[in-house]
């Protein structure tokens, strides 16, 4: 494996072989190897653009320049968990506002602010697709539906007092949730163990599988 | 004859629809045997032509067509859009989260009528369950021999990728995905080449909507011809349309076309909120025009009819707003929307719609100026000449026009309350 990661977790080392295995061209495997890199560095460091960098060979400002193109490559330090709350137009109109409000001052953080104790960060964010079920919130992009001010208040709470390891959609979905876009189907026990979209080939799912 | 071509699993066994075992107790995988081992690729692509089947991803172009003109160069490839961004949509969510096998079918199938042997999901960042869904389908199907080396028994082999998007609308434009995909920024490129000659590392590429691959197992299953049988004859098959705001009963719906907005709204939708009355609403997406009840209620939902009216079915979004919005506010916000999503490549879109922003929050701000509704269709005509339908294009790609449809929207149906927002700041600022 490439020197330049040698310092990575063994696992994240063969994902980062088998994500460069699963593309024609290597290239392709930037955006993946962004989200392993943020798990290992926390966020998407300079350390962690020159490693993705060296995997896939190109100059370090390359894939600067594809970071700061997307929402999700996160460049500066993020807290534990990340709130992001859309204030997109269908969310806007069933109050997305006043949730953003009560997040904003139950976390301490303002849109883009990352509390004091480093456990939350705060965003309000465009669509997340669950407009059926507005307003919706994301934690670690694991996502709850039909929000109210008060419940989102609770959130928080719960967030600040189980500090969960593993963030679940349904379980947050059935505390604190409400309506939904559609039938959700069965509970599913895989989340996200940081704010970087939980998917198992990026290493970032946690929870029973 | 099906009512349900997309959701009926889903709604019939809501606890395991998503399972590989459920799917083939369904029905699941004999389209797949039936084109693998008994079409040819032409008589496939000639299914899917004869279906009449237009995209869902928004632009409505035939998908059949669109196959034909995939060029023969080698590799090809296959690129499914999941970045469903476009505000008001979540029908491809569910789709993903609920039938991904059914998605995984299609791909397969299709893969094999044109060629490819390395497709591609890109799914958006912000929908880590669905990707999760898809991607333990596709294990699935690797493990029971419909995915991989020679499929079937067949020559036939395929690979699948699931690919994650990192937050950004533009990406679900067909070749600034492809840019994404290839691991850039996600800027639009000049069309053409069109991606059926030129796109994924410009090679033939074919890139379809979730819900447009969805429907092949049901075509190769049931015929072309029976498709285009379902519903008005430019608007064939069932489709799904995303119900939002302010109406009783938000959600997915499964429909046939043809019924009238007036049908849609109140009786699938169950109407706005109880004590209130339906004020506008968006047809098709956050890019679409606004309908008004007194002229757009007995319209028919076509994409033609739609058209027709000035504004597009788009992604089937329908977002209803009832008396209580403040539909310069709720301009805003969708004109908010594009300028944080604008790529920056084009003059127009990056500058006009950060000055459509600020135009209209500076109104709602109680600082409107005598002279603001003329500057808002100024630079609306800037970014799209002549406030046409469909617009005209300064830029590279529609999401600049997209713009302009809420501002158009707001100084059609509702002046009057636009006026009277800036008189009284006047009247304010003394
Ligand atoms: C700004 C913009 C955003 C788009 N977003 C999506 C999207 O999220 N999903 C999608 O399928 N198509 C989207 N499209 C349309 C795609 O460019 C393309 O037409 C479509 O994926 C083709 O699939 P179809 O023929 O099956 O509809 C978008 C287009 C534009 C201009
Ligand atoms: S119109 Fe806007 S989003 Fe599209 S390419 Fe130009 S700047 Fe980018
Ligand atoms: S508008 Fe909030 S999820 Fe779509």
């Amino acid at each position: 494996m490439n020197t330049a990661i040698a310092h990575w977790s063994q696992a994240n080392q063969e994902r980062a072989q088998r994500i460069l295995d699963s593309y024609p061209e290597k290239r392709s495997a930037v955006m993946p190897l962004l989200y392993v890199a943020s798990l290992e560095h926390d966020y998407a460091s300079l350390d962690a653009m020159r490693e993705v960098a060296a995997l896939v060979d190109v100059t370090p400002a390359q894939i600067q320049s594809v970071t700061s193109f997307y929402t999700m490559f996160k460049r500066k330090t993020v807290g534990t968990y990340l709130v992001s709350v859309c204030t997109s137009i269908s969310c806007y109109l069933q109050g997305a506002d006043e949730v953003l409000e009560i997040v904003e001052r139950a976390t301490g953080a303002n849109h883009g602010e990352t509390s004091a104790d480093g456990r939350f960060s705060v965003e309000h964010v465009e669509c997340i697709g669950a407009c059926g079920g507005a307003p919706a919130v994301a934690v670690n992009y694991e996502l709850i539906e039909g929000l109210t001010p008060a419940k989102a208040q609770q959130l928080i709470e719960w967030l600040n007092d189980t500090q969960p390891e593993v963030v679940l959609t349904d379980e947050m979905q059935q505390l604190f949730g409400g309506q939904r876009s559609f039938d959700w189907g069965p509970t599913e026990s895989e989340g996200a163990i940081a704010p970087v979209p939980a998917f198992g080939p990026y290493g970032s799912a946690g929870g029973d599988t | 004859m099906t009512d349900l071509i997309l959701t009926s699993r889903m709604v019939e066994h809501p606890s395991d629809s998503h399972t590989i075992d459920r799917y083939r107790e369904t029905g699941g995988y004999t389209a797949l045997v039936k084109a693998l081992r008994e079409m040819t690729a032409e008589e496939i692509v000639g299914e899917v032509k004869a279906s009449n089947m237009r995209g869902r991803g928004g632009a409505g172009f035939p998908t059949g067509v669109k196959w034909g003109f995939l060029a023969p160069a080698d590799p090809r490839y296959l690129v499914v859009n999941g970045d469903e961004s476009e505000p008001g949509t979540f029908k491809d969510r569910q789709i993903l989260e609920r039938d991904p096998h059914q998605l995984v079918e299609g791909i397969v199938i299709s893969s094999y009528a044109l060629g490819v042997r390395h497709a591609f999901v890109y799914v958006r960042g912000e929908y880590p369950k669905p990707a999760r869904r898809v991607q333990r389908a596709i294990e699935e199907a690797y493990d029971a021999g419909y995915l991989g080396k020679k499929i079937l028994g067949t020559d036939f082999s395929l690979d699948v990728t699931v690919h994650l998007g990192g937050g950004a609308y533009i990406c679900g434009e067909e070749t600034a995905l492809l840019n994404s995909l290839e691991g850039r920024r996600g800027e639009p490129r000049l069309k053409p080449p069109f991606p059926a000659i030129e796109g994924l590392y410009a090679k033939p590429t074919i890139v379809n909507n979730v819900e447009s691959i969805s429907n092949i197992p049901w075509i190769i299953n049931n015929s072309g011809a029976s498709y285009a049988a379902i519903g008005p004859e430019r608007s064939a098959g069932t489709r799904m349309f995303s119900l939002s705001g302010h109406i009783k009963a938000p959600g997915n719906y499964e429909i046939v076309m043809g019924m009238s907005w007036r049908d849609l709204i109140y009786d699938i939708g169950g109407g706005v909120r109880d004590g209130h009355e339906l004020k506008t609403w968006i047809p098709g997406g956050a890019s679409a025009p606004w309908f008004v009840p007194d002229q757009h209620l007995d319209t028919p939902v076509t994409i033609d009819d739609v058209a027709r009216n000035g504004s597009m079915l788009g992604s089937g979004a329908v977002v209803v707003m009832d008396e209580t919005t403040n539909v310069v506010a709720a301009a805003h916000r969708i004109v908010r929307f594009f300028a944080h999503e604008s790529c920056g490549q084009c003059t127009p879109c990056r500058e006009g719609t950060r000055w459509l922003e600020d135009v209209l929050a500076r109104i709602l701000d109680g600082r409107g100026r005598r002279g603001d509704i003329d500057l808002l269709l100024d630079i609306c005509d800037n970014i799209s000449p002549g406030l046409l339908w469909p617009p005209a294009m300064t830029t590279i790609c529609p999401l600049g026009p997209s713009a302009v449809s809420p501002i158009t929207s707001i100084t059609r149906w509702f002046m009057p309350e636009l006026e009277a927002m800036i008189v009284e700041s006047e009247v304010a600022v003394g």
